[in-house]
Protein backbone atom coordinates (compact mmCIF):
# COMPACT_ATOMS: atom_id res chain seq x y z
CA UNK A 1 0.00 0.00 0.00
CA UNK A 2 1.58 3.56 -1.18
CA UNK A 3 1.27 6.45 0.88
CA UNK A 4 1.91 7.24 4.94
CA UNK A 5 -0.34 4.93 7.32
CA UNK A 6 -3.84 5.66 7.39
CA UNK A 7 -6.00 6.80 10.07
CA UNK A 8 -9.95 6.40 10.69
CA UNK A 9 -11.39 9.72 11.68
CA UNK A 10 -14.76 11.26 12.09
CA UNK A 11 -15.55 14.91 11.77
CA UNK A 12 -17.05 16.05 14.78
CA UNK A 13 -17.01 20.07 13.87
CA UNK A 14 -17.64 22.28 10.92
CA UNK A 15 -17.13 25.90 11.01
CA UNK A 16 -17.40 28.08 8.42
CA UNK A 17 -15.21 30.62 8.78
CA UNK A 18 -16.27 33.20 6.26
CA UNK A 19 -17.45 33.03 2.71
CA UNK A 20 -14.72 30.75 0.88
CA UNK A 21 -13.23 28.60 4.10
CA UNK A 22 -14.42 26.09 6.50
CA UNK A 23 -12.52 24.43 9.20
CA UNK A 24 -12.96 20.74 9.90
CA UNK A 25 -12.06 19.12 13.28
CA UNK A 26 -11.04 14.87 12.75
CA UNK A 27 -10.78 12.52 15.94
CA UNK A 28 -10.48 8.65 15.89
CA UNK A 29 -12.81 6.52 15.49
CA UNK A 30 -11.42 4.39 17.59
CA UNK A 31 -11.11 6.64 20.30
CA UNK A 32 -7.52 6.60 20.43
CA UNK A 33 -4.68 9.05 20.49
CA UNK A 34 -3.45 10.28 17.41
CA UNK A 35 -0.04 10.55 16.32
CA UNK A 36 1.87 13.83 17.32
CA UNK A 37 3.46 15.41 14.24
CA UNK A 38 5.38 18.78 13.41
CA UNK A 39 4.30 22.26 12.81
CA UNK A 40 4.01 23.01 8.79
CA UNK A 41 2.85 19.06 7.87
CA UNK A 42 -0.20 17.83 6.26
CA UNK A 43 -2.22 14.76 5.98
CA UNK A 44 -3.88 13.48 2.72
CA UNK A 45 -7.39 13.36 3.38
CA UNK A 46 -9.25 10.53 0.87
CA UNK A 47 -12.46 11.27 -0.61
CA UNK A 48 -15.03 8.59 -2.17
CA UNK A 49 -16.93 10.87 -4.73
CA UNK A 50 -19.11 8.74 -6.31
CA UNK A 51 -16.72 6.37 -8.71
CA UNK A 52 -14.04 8.87 -8.19
CA UNK A 53 -11.50 8.89 -5.13
CA UNK A 54 -9.81 12.01 -4.56
CA UNK A 55 -6.45 12.32 -2.01
CA UNK A 56 -6.14 15.75 -1.44
CA UNK A 57 -3.61 17.62 0.93
CA UNK A 58 -4.21 19.84 3.69
CA UNK A 59 -2.01 21.37 6.10
CA UNK A 60 -2.71 20.59 9.84
CA UNK A 61 -3.38 24.19 11.65
CA UNK A 62 -3.91 22.36 15.38
CA UNK A 63 -1.06 22.35 18.13
CA UNK A 64 1.08 19.51 16.91
CA UNK A 65 0.90 18.15 20.28
CA UNK A 66 -2.58 17.90 20.84
CA UNK A 67 -3.41 13.56 20.37
CA UNK A 68 -7.09 14.44 20.63
CA UNK A 69 -7.81 15.79 17.16
CA UNK A 70 -6.41 17.26 14.16
CA UNK A 71 -7.61 20.31 12.16
CA UNK A 72 -7.61 21.53 8.90
CA UNK A 73 -9.28 24.84 7.07
CA UNK A 74 -10.29 24.20 3.65
CA UNK A 75 -10.89 27.07 0.81
CA UNK A 76 -13.88 26.35 -1.42
CA UNK A 77 -12.59 26.36 -4.94
CA UNK A 78 -15.25 26.32 -7.77
CA UNK A 79 -13.05 25.90 -10.35
CA UNK A 80 -11.20 22.98 -9.04
CA UNK A 81 -11.56 19.36 -9.45
CA UNK A 82 -14.24 19.22 -6.82
CA UNK A 83 -11.94 18.10 -3.45
CA UNK A 84 -12.74 21.33 -1.55
CA UNK A 85 -16.41 21.64 -3.04
CA UNK A 86 -16.90 17.73 -1.81
CA UNK A 87 -15.53 18.64 1.45
CA UNK A 88 -18.02 21.84 1.55
CA UNK A 89 -20.66 20.19 0.57
CA UNK A 90 -20.53 16.60 1.40
CA UNK A 91 -18.91 16.18 4.42
CA UNK A 92 -20.94 16.73 7.55
CA UNK A 93 -20.14 16.37 11.52
CA UNK A 94 -20.18 12.72 11.50
CA UNK A 95 -18.88 11.82 8.42
CA UNK A 96 -16.11 9.26 8.33
CA UNK A 97 -13.12 9.71 7.01
CA UNK A 98 -9.88 7.91 5.99
CA UNK A 99 -6.63 10.25 6.29
CA UNK A 100 -3.11 9.56 6.16
CA UNK A 101 -0.55 9.95 8.91
CA UNK A 102 1.17 13.36 8.99
CA UNK A 103 3.76 14.08 6.30
CA UNK A 104 6.08 17.51 6.65
CA UNK A 105 7.41 18.71 3.68
CA UNK A 106 7.12 22.32 5.05
CA UNK A 107 9.21 21.47 8.67
CA UNK A 108 10.77 24.22 10.70
CA UNK A 109 14.48 24.20 10.57
CA UNK A 110 15.75 24.41 14.51
CA UNK A 111 18.59 25.34 14.01
CA UNK A 112 17.24 29.06 12.73
CA UNK A 113 17.69 31.98 15.49
CA UNK A 114 14.85 33.32 14.04
CA UNK A 115 11.67 32.21 11.69
CA UNK A 116 10.22 34.95 9.30
CA UNK A 117 7.25 33.38 8.43
CA UNK A 118 5.43 35.27 4.85
CA UNK A 119 1.70 33.67 4.38
CA UNK A 120 -0.83 34.22 1.49
CA UNK A 121 -4.40 33.67 1.79
CA UNK A 122 -5.43 30.33 3.07
CA UNK A 123 -1.34 29.63 3.26
CA UNK A 124 -1.82 30.73 6.44
CA UNK A 125 -2.90 26.86 7.66
CA UNK A 126 0.99 25.35 8.32
CA UNK A 127 2.02 28.43 10.25
CA UNK A 128 -1.03 28.30 12.95
CA UNK A 129 0.72 24.95 14.01
CA UNK A 130 4.15 26.02 13.79
CA UNK A 131 3.38 29.04 15.99
CA UNK A 132 2.07 26.87 18.08
CA UNK A 133 5.46 24.42 18.34
CA UNK A 134 7.55 27.95 18.63
CA UNK A 135 5.58 29.21 21.24
CA UNK A 136 6.27 26.08 22.99
CA UNK A 137 10.00 26.35 22.80
CA UNK A 138 9.76 29.99 23.08
CA UNK A 139 11.02 30.48 19.70
CA UNK A 140 11.86 33.85 18.20
CA UNK A 141 9.56 34.60 15.01
CA UNK A 142 7.21 37.09 13.15
CA UNK A 143 4.61 36.60 11.01
CA UNK A 144 3.38 38.35 7.53
CA UNK A 145 0.20 37.70 6.62
CA UNK A 146 -1.32 39.14 3.17
CA UNK A 147 -5.24 38.49 2.83
CA UNK A 148 -7.51 39.75 0.32
CA UNK A 149 -10.12 41.72 2.36
CA UNK A 150 -10.89 41.70 6.35
CA UNK A 151 -14.24 39.55 5.67
CA UNK A 152 -11.71 36.79 4.02
CA UNK A 153 -8.97 37.63 6.64
CA UNK A 154 -8.98 33.67 8.01
CA UNK A 155 -7.52 33.84 11.55
CA UNK A 156 -6.61 37.17 11.31
CA UNK A 157 -8.62 37.91 14.92
CA UNK A 158 -7.21 35.06 16.62
CA UNK A 159 -3.52 35.85 15.74
CA UNK A 160 -3.74 39.49 16.22
CA UNK A 161 -5.15 38.97 19.84
CA UNK A 162 -2.72 36.03 21.01
CA UNK A 163 0.28 37.48 19.37
CA UNK A 164 -0.06 41.31 19.18
CA UNK A 165 3.46 41.97 19.02
CA UNK A 166 3.94 39.19 16.02
CA UNK A 167 1.82 39.38 14.14
CA UNK A 168 1.50 41.67 10.77
CA UNK A 169 -1.84 41.82 8.18
CA UNK A 170 -1.96 42.82 5.00
CA UNK A 171 -4.92 43.60 3.25
CA UNK A 172 -4.95 43.46 -0.81
CA UNK A 173 -8.27 45.42 -0.63
CA UNK A 174 -7.18 48.69 1.21
CA UNK A 175 -3.63 48.95 -0.88
CA UNK A 176 -1.15 46.98 1.82
CA UNK A 177 1.60 45.36 0.63
CA UNK A 178 4.84 43.69 2.39
CA UNK A 179 7.30 46.04 2.17
CA UNK A 180 9.47 42.98 1.12
CA UNK A 181 12.45 44.70 0.78
CA UNK A 182 13.10 46.23 4.15
CA UNK A 183 11.38 43.62 5.74
CA UNK A 184 14.48 40.86 4.22
CA UNK A 185 17.14 43.68 4.56
CA UNK A 186 18.37 43.77 8.01
CA UNK A 187 17.25 40.59 9.59
CA UNK A 188 19.42 39.18 11.88
CA UNK A 189 22.12 36.51 10.73
CA UNK A 190 20.13 33.11 11.22
CA UNK A 191 17.31 34.13 10.07
CA UNK A 192 15.25 31.61 8.12
CA UNK A 193 12.15 32.52 5.48
CA UNK A 194 8.85 30.62 5.52
CA UNK A 195 6.50 30.90 2.88
CA UNK A 196 3.40 30.04 1.56
CA UNK A 197 0.91 30.93 -0.30
CA UNK A 198 0.21 31.96 -4.44
CA UNK A 199 2.62 30.52 -6.74
CA UNK A 200 3.01 34.68 -7.50
CA UNK A 201 3.99 35.12 -4.24
CA UNK A 202 6.48 32.47 -3.36
CA UNK A 203 8.24 33.28 -6.69
CA UNK A 204 8.25 37.23 -5.44
CA UNK A 205 9.97 36.33 -1.67
CA UNK A 206 12.33 34.19 -3.56
CA UNK A 207 13.78 35.90 -6.10
CA UNK A 208 13.99 39.01 -3.61
CA UNK A 209 15.97 36.81 -1.08
CA UNK A 210 18.29 35.39 -4.03
CA UNK A 211 18.80 38.92 -4.72
CA UNK A 212 19.46 40.08 -1.57
CA UNK A 213 22.24 37.60 -1.31
CA UNK A 214 20.12 35.19 1.37
CA UNK A 215 21.68 31.00 1.23
CA UNK A 216 18.79 29.11 -0.24
CA UNK A 217 18.91 26.97 2.56
CA UNK A 218 17.61 29.65 4.09
CA UNK A 219 14.20 30.04 2.37
CA UNK A 220 11.62 27.26 2.64
CA UNK A 221 8.20 27.65 0.90
CA UNK A 222 4.87 25.39 0.36
CA UNK A 223 3.29 25.42 -2.17
CA UNK A 224 0.30 22.68 -2.90
CA UNK A 225 -0.45 22.07 -6.85
CA UNK A 226 -3.95 20.94 -7.41
CA UNK A 227 -3.99 18.50 -10.72
CA UNK A 228 -5.33 20.50 -12.96
CA UNK A 229 -8.02 19.22 -15.61
CA UNK A 230 -7.20 18.31 -18.81
CA UNK A 231 -7.43 16.89 -22.68
CA UNK A 232 -7.85 12.49 -22.03
CA UNK A 233 -5.44 10.71 -22.41
CA UNK A 234 -4.14 6.48 -22.66
CA UNK A 235 -1.40 5.48 -20.67
CA UNK A 236 0.54 1.90 -20.86
CA UNK A 237 1.73 0.45 -18.11
CA UNK A 238 4.70 -1.38 -19.27
CA UNK A 239 5.20 -3.90 -15.71
CA UNK A 240 1.92 -4.30 -14.76
CA UNK A 241 0.64 -4.85 -18.30
CA UNK A 242 -2.21 -2.45 -18.53
CA UNK A 243 -3.59 0.13 -21.25
CA UNK A 244 -5.29 2.98 -18.88
CA UNK A 245 -7.54 5.52 -20.21
CA UNK A 246 -6.69 8.97 -17.91
CA UNK A 247 -10.12 10.60 -18.15
CA UNK A 248 -10.36 14.88 -17.89
CA UNK A 249 -11.25 15.57 -14.71
CA UNK A 250 -8.62 12.73 -13.20
CA UNK A 251 -4.76 12.87 -12.93
CA UNK A 252 -2.41 10.79 -14.36
CA UNK A 253 -1.71 8.92 -10.53
CA UNK A 254 -5.62 8.98 -9.85
CA UNK A 255 -6.03 6.85 -13.34
CA UNK A 256 -3.27 4.54 -12.34
CA UNK A 257 -4.46 3.44 -9.24
CA UNK A 258 -7.67 3.31 -10.66
CA UNK A 259 -6.54 0.35 -12.40
CA UNK A 260 -5.87 -1.05 -9.73
CA UNK A 261 -1.95 -0.31 -9.55
CA UNK A 262 -0.21 0.08 -6.10
CA UNK A 263 1.85 3.38 -6.81
CA UNK A 264 3.47 5.08 -4.52
CA UNK A 265 3.02 8.72 -3.63
CA UNK A 266 3.09 11.20 -0.75
CA UNK A 267 2.24 14.85 -1.60
CA UNK A 268 0.25 14.31 -4.17
CA UNK A 269 0.97 18.01 -4.78
CA UNK A 270 4.26 17.95 -7.20
CA UNK A 271 6.38 18.51 -4.30
CA UNK A 272 8.13 16.08 -2.63
CA UNK A 273 8.77 13.28 -5.33
CA UNK A 274 7.89 10.15 -3.91
CA UNK A 275 5.79 9.37 -7.21
CA UNK A 276 8.31 10.26 -9.53
CA UNK A 277 7.94 7.17 -12.41
CA UNK A 278 10.24 6.80 -15.41
CA UNK A 279 9.02 6.97 -18.79
CA UNK A 280 9.76 3.89 -21.41
CA UNK A 281 8.32 5.28 -24.77
CA UNK A 282 6.39 8.28 -25.63
CA UNK A 283 5.59 10.19 -28.89
CA UNK A 284 3.54 13.51 -28.10
CA UNK A 285 4.43 16.41 -25.33
CA UNK A 286 4.27 16.22 -21.52
CA UNK A 287 2.47 19.06 -19.79
CA UNK A 288 5.06 18.81 -16.16
CA UNK A 289 3.02 20.83 -13.29
CA UNK A 290 5.16 19.32 -10.85
CA UNK A 291 8.31 21.47 -9.07
CA UNK A 292 10.59 18.14 -8.15
CA UNK A 293 12.57 17.68 -11.51
CA UNK A 294 14.45 20.11 -12.53
CA UNK A 295 14.47 21.54 -15.90
CA UNK A 296 16.50 19.25 -17.71
CA UNK A 297 14.38 16.28 -16.56
CA UNK A 298 11.16 18.00 -17.84
CA UNK A 299 13.14 18.35 -21.14
CA UNK A 300 14.32 15.01 -21.18
CA UNK A 301 11.44 13.07 -21.72
CA UNK A 302 12.82 9.90 -18.78
CA UNK A 303 10.85 11.00 -16.27
CA UNK A 304 7.16 11.95 -14.94
CA UNK A 305 5.32 13.29 -11.74
CA UNK A 306 2.15 11.18 -12.48
CA UNK A 307 0.35 13.04 -9.35
CA UNK A 308 -0.08 16.85 -10.89
CA UNK A 309 1.78 16.05 -14.52
CA UNK A 310 -0.21 15.37 -18.09
CA UNK A 311 0.30 14.08 -21.32
CA UNK A 312 -1.01 14.73 -24.85
CA UNK A 313 -0.34 12.71 -27.85
CA UNK A 314 -0.44 9.55 -29.46
CA UNK A 315 1.56 6.93 -26.67
CA UNK A 316 3.10 6.99 -23.29
CA UNK A 317 4.53 4.15 -21.46
CA UNK A 318 5.29 4.01 -18.04
CA UNK A 319 7.68 1.51 -15.96
CA UNK A 320 5.21 1.02 -13.56
CA UNK B 1 52.39 28.10 -6.10
CA UNK B 2 49.81 28.13 -3.65
CA UNK B 3 47.51 25.92 -5.19
CA UNK B 4 47.14 22.30 -3.84
CA UNK B 5 45.22 19.06 -5.68
CA UNK B 6 44.07 17.25 -3.14
CA UNK B 7 43.65 13.34 -3.90
CA UNK B 8 40.32 11.75 -3.63
CA UNK B 9 39.35 10.96 -0.29
CA UNK B 10 36.25 9.35 1.84
CA UNK B 11 32.79 11.53 2.53
CA UNK B 12 33.91 12.91 5.38
CA UNK B 13 37.14 14.72 4.13
CA UNK B 14 36.17 18.54 3.72
CA UNK B 15 36.32 19.97 0.19
CA UNK B 16 37.32 23.40 -1.08
CA UNK B 17 36.36 25.46 -4.12
CA UNK B 18 37.26 28.58 -5.63
CA UNK B 19 35.67 31.95 -4.40
CA UNK B 20 33.74 33.70 -6.70
CA UNK B 21 32.22 37.32 -5.78
CA UNK B 22 28.38 36.58 -5.03
CA UNK B 23 25.55 39.51 -4.69
CA UNK B 24 25.26 41.03 -1.36
CA UNK B 25 25.71 44.16 0.40
CA UNK B 26 27.70 43.26 2.91
CA UNK B 27 30.61 40.76 2.78
CA UNK B 28 33.39 39.17 5.00
CA UNK B 29 36.36 37.60 3.84
CA UNK B 30 38.49 35.80 6.37
CA UNK B 31 42.16 34.57 4.95
CA UNK B 32 45.78 33.34 6.71
CA UNK B 33 48.89 33.39 4.40
CA UNK B 34 48.69 32.68 1.04
CA UNK B 35 44.55 32.68 1.24
CA UNK B 36 45.80 36.12 0.36
CA UNK B 37 46.01 35.46 -3.07
CA UNK B 38 42.50 34.37 -3.25
CA UNK B 39 41.07 37.27 -2.09
CA UNK B 40 43.30 39.25 -4.65
CA UNK B 41 42.39 36.98 -7.71
CA UNK B 42 38.53 38.09 -7.01
CA UNK B 43 39.53 41.70 -5.63
CA UNK B 44 37.45 44.57 -8.10
CA UNK B 45 36.23 48.22 -6.27
CA UNK B 46 33.02 47.56 -6.49
CA UNK B 47 33.23 44.12 -4.24
CA UNK B 48 35.67 45.63 -1.79
CA UNK B 49 33.87 48.80 -1.15
CA UNK B 50 31.95 46.91 0.74
CA UNK B 51 34.02 44.04 1.97
CA UNK B 52 35.52 43.74 5.80
CA UNK B 53 38.81 41.67 5.69
CA UNK B 54 40.18 39.55 8.35
CA UNK B 55 43.43 38.83 7.99
CA UNK B 56 46.22 36.52 9.93
CA UNK B 57 49.94 36.96 8.13
CA UNK B 58 51.79 33.73 9.58
CA UNK B 59 54.85 35.50 8.35
CA UNK B 60 53.34 36.46 4.55
CA UNK B 61 53.58 39.98 3.80
CA UNK B 62 50.56 40.34 2.35
CA UNK B 63 49.08 42.58 4.29
CA UNK B 64 49.94 45.42 2.23
CA UNK B 65 49.03 44.17 -0.47
CA UNK B 66 45.62 43.65 0.88
CA UNK B 67 45.28 46.57 2.55
CA UNK B 68 46.12 48.43 -0.97
CA UNK B 69 42.83 46.55 -2.88
CA UNK B 70 41.25 49.12 -0.30
CA UNK B 71 38.47 47.10 1.74
CA UNK B 72 35.76 48.88 3.66
CA UNK B 73 37.47 47.89 6.58
CA UNK B 74 41.23 45.96 6.81
CA UNK B 75 42.20 44.24 10.13
CA UNK B 76 45.48 42.13 10.13
CA UNK B 77 45.53 40.35 13.70
CA UNK B 78 48.58 38.34 14.58
CA UNK B 79 47.32 35.19 15.36
CA UNK B 80 43.75 33.29 14.64
CA UNK B 81 43.37 33.55 18.14
CA UNK B 82 43.52 36.65 18.22
CA UNK B 83 40.91 37.34 15.97
CA UNK B 84 38.72 35.80 17.14
CA UNK B 85 36.47 38.05 18.87
CA UNK B 86 36.79 40.56 16.21
CA UNK B 87 34.68 37.65 14.23
CA UNK B 88 32.50 37.00 16.88
CA UNK B 89 31.49 40.67 17.12
CA UNK B 90 31.35 40.87 13.16
CA UNK B 91 28.79 38.21 12.65
CA UNK B 92 26.70 39.19 15.78
CA UNK B 93 26.14 42.49 13.93
CA UNK B 94 25.41 41.13 10.40
CA UNK B 95 22.38 40.48 8.89
CA UNK B 96 20.96 37.76 6.59
CA UNK B 97 22.50 38.45 2.82
CA UNK B 98 26.66 38.65 4.23
CA UNK B 99 28.30 37.11 1.68
CA UNK B 100 31.56 34.77 3.68
CA UNK B 101 34.32 33.72 2.17
CA UNK B 102 37.08 31.75 3.86
CA UNK B 103 40.48 31.02 1.99
CA UNK B 104 43.64 29.62 3.48
CA UNK B 105 44.99 26.88 5.58
CA UNK B 106 42.63 24.25 6.59
CA UNK B 107 42.76 25.19 10.53
CA UNK B 108 41.32 28.64 9.27
CA UNK B 109 38.70 28.14 7.56
CA UNK B 110 37.60 25.48 9.69
CA UNK B 111 37.45 27.10 13.19
CA UNK B 112 35.70 30.42 10.87
CA UNK B 113 32.93 28.64 9.38
CA UNK B 114 32.18 26.86 12.98
CA UNK B 115 31.70 30.80 14.16
CA UNK B 116 29.68 31.31 11.29
CA UNK B 117 27.24 28.42 11.51
CA UNK B 118 27.21 28.90 15.39
CA UNK B 119 26.10 32.68 14.31
CA UNK B 120 23.05 30.94 11.85
CA UNK B 121 24.75 30.71 8.41
CA UNK B 122 24.39 27.25 6.79
CA UNK B 123 27.96 25.52 6.01
CA UNK B 124 26.57 25.25 2.37
CA UNK B 125 26.65 28.71 2.01
CA UNK B 126 29.65 29.31 2.71
CA UNK B 127 32.69 29.96 0.09
CA UNK B 128 36.03 27.93 0.71
CA UNK B 129 39.03 27.99 -1.33
CA UNK B 130 42.21 26.25 0.24
CA UNK B 131 45.84 27.63 -0.48
CA UNK B 132 48.87 27.47 1.20
CA UNK B 133 50.30 24.62 3.53
CA UNK B 134 48.40 21.50 3.34
CA UNK B 135 49.05 20.91 7.18
CA UNK B 136 46.15 19.96 9.23
CA UNK B 137 44.76 20.65 12.63
CA UNK B 138 44.28 17.45 15.05
CA UNK B 139 42.34 16.73 17.88
CA UNK B 140 44.09 13.67 20.04
CA UNK B 141 40.81 10.94 20.25
CA UNK B 142 42.85 9.71 23.22
CA UNK B 143 43.21 13.11 25.09
CA UNK B 144 41.32 15.64 23.56
CA UNK B 145 44.01 18.23 22.96
CA UNK B 146 44.39 20.03 19.60
CA UNK B 147 47.46 19.78 17.91
CA UNK B 148 48.20 22.65 14.96
CA UNK B 149 50.10 22.43 11.86
CA UNK B 150 50.38 18.72 11.71
CA UNK B 151 52.25 17.93 8.53
CA UNK B 152 53.47 14.16 8.98
CA UNK B 153 51.54 11.39 9.00
CA UNK B 154 52.16 9.74 12.19
CA UNK B 155 52.70 12.40 14.28
CA UNK B 156 53.23 12.93 18.43
CA UNK B 157 50.47 14.82 20.15
CA UNK B 158 51.39 18.00 21.61
CA UNK B 159 49.12 17.46 24.68
CA UNK B 160 49.93 13.35 25.54
CA UNK B 161 52.52 12.32 23.25
CA UNK B 162 51.16 9.72 22.00
CA UNK B 163 51.69 9.05 18.38
CA UNK B 164 49.20 9.67 16.11
CA UNK B 165 48.13 8.44 13.09
CA UNK B 166 46.45 10.84 10.70
CA UNK B 167 42.67 10.25 9.95
CA UNK B 168 40.77 11.96 6.46
CA UNK B 169 37.75 12.08 9.29
CA UNK B 170 36.94 15.50 10.03
CA UNK B 171 34.78 16.91 12.60
CA UNK B 172 33.01 20.27 11.78
CA UNK B 173 32.19 20.99 15.41
CA UNK B 174 35.88 20.88 16.33
CA UNK B 175 36.95 21.96 13.27
CA UNK B 176 40.33 19.14 13.35
CA UNK B 177 40.69 15.84 12.06
CA UNK B 178 41.06 12.70 14.03
CA UNK B 179 44.14 11.21 15.31
CA UNK B 180 44.36 7.58 16.77
CA UNK B 181 47.44 5.75 18.56
CA UNK B 182 49.11 3.78 16.22
CA UNK B 183 50.71 1.98 18.05
CA UNK B 184 48.80 0.64 20.70
CA UNK B 185 48.66 -2.81 20.61
CA UNK B 186 52.83 -2.95 19.70
CA UNK B 187 54.18 -0.04 21.68
CA UNK B 188 56.99 1.78 20.06
CA UNK B 189 56.41 -0.02 16.78
CA UNK B 190 55.69 3.47 14.55
CA UNK B 191 56.54 3.76 11.18
CA UNK B 192 58.82 6.57 9.78
CA UNK B 193 57.13 9.45 9.61
CA UNK B 194 56.30 11.14 6.13
CA UNK B 195 54.01 14.03 4.88
CA UNK B 196 50.49 13.46 5.13
CA UNK B 197 50.03 13.11 1.02
CA UNK B 198 53.10 11.06 0.23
Amino acid sequence: MSGAEKIHVRVTEKTPLNALVTRFRFEPVDGGLLPTFSGGAHTVVEMKDGDITRLNPYSLMSDPYDQDAYTISVRRDDEGRGGSLFLHNQVEVGTELTISYPVNLFSLDLRAKKHLMIAGGIGITPFLSQIKQLDRAHGNWELHYACRSEALGSYVDYLTTTHPNDVNVYYDDQDQVIDLENLLDGQPLGTHIYVCGPKGMIDWVRGKAADLGWPREAVHYEEFLAPQPGKPFEVKLAISNKVVQVGEQESLLEAIERAGVDAPYLCRGGACGMCETRVIDYAGNFIHRDHWLEEDEHASGEKIMPCVSRFEGKTLVLDR
Amino acid sequence: MSKFEFPASIKSRPVYGTLEARPGKHHLMIADAEGAEAIMDIAIPDLMAKTHIIFISRGTDYGDKLRALNPAIFYEGPSYAASVPRIQRVLQDAHMGLQLYLTGTEGLMGQAMREAVDAGIPHTAIQTEHRGSVARRMQCVHCKGITEDVETDPFVCAHCGLNLFVRDHYSRRLAAYQGVCIDAEDPGNVPEPKGIYE
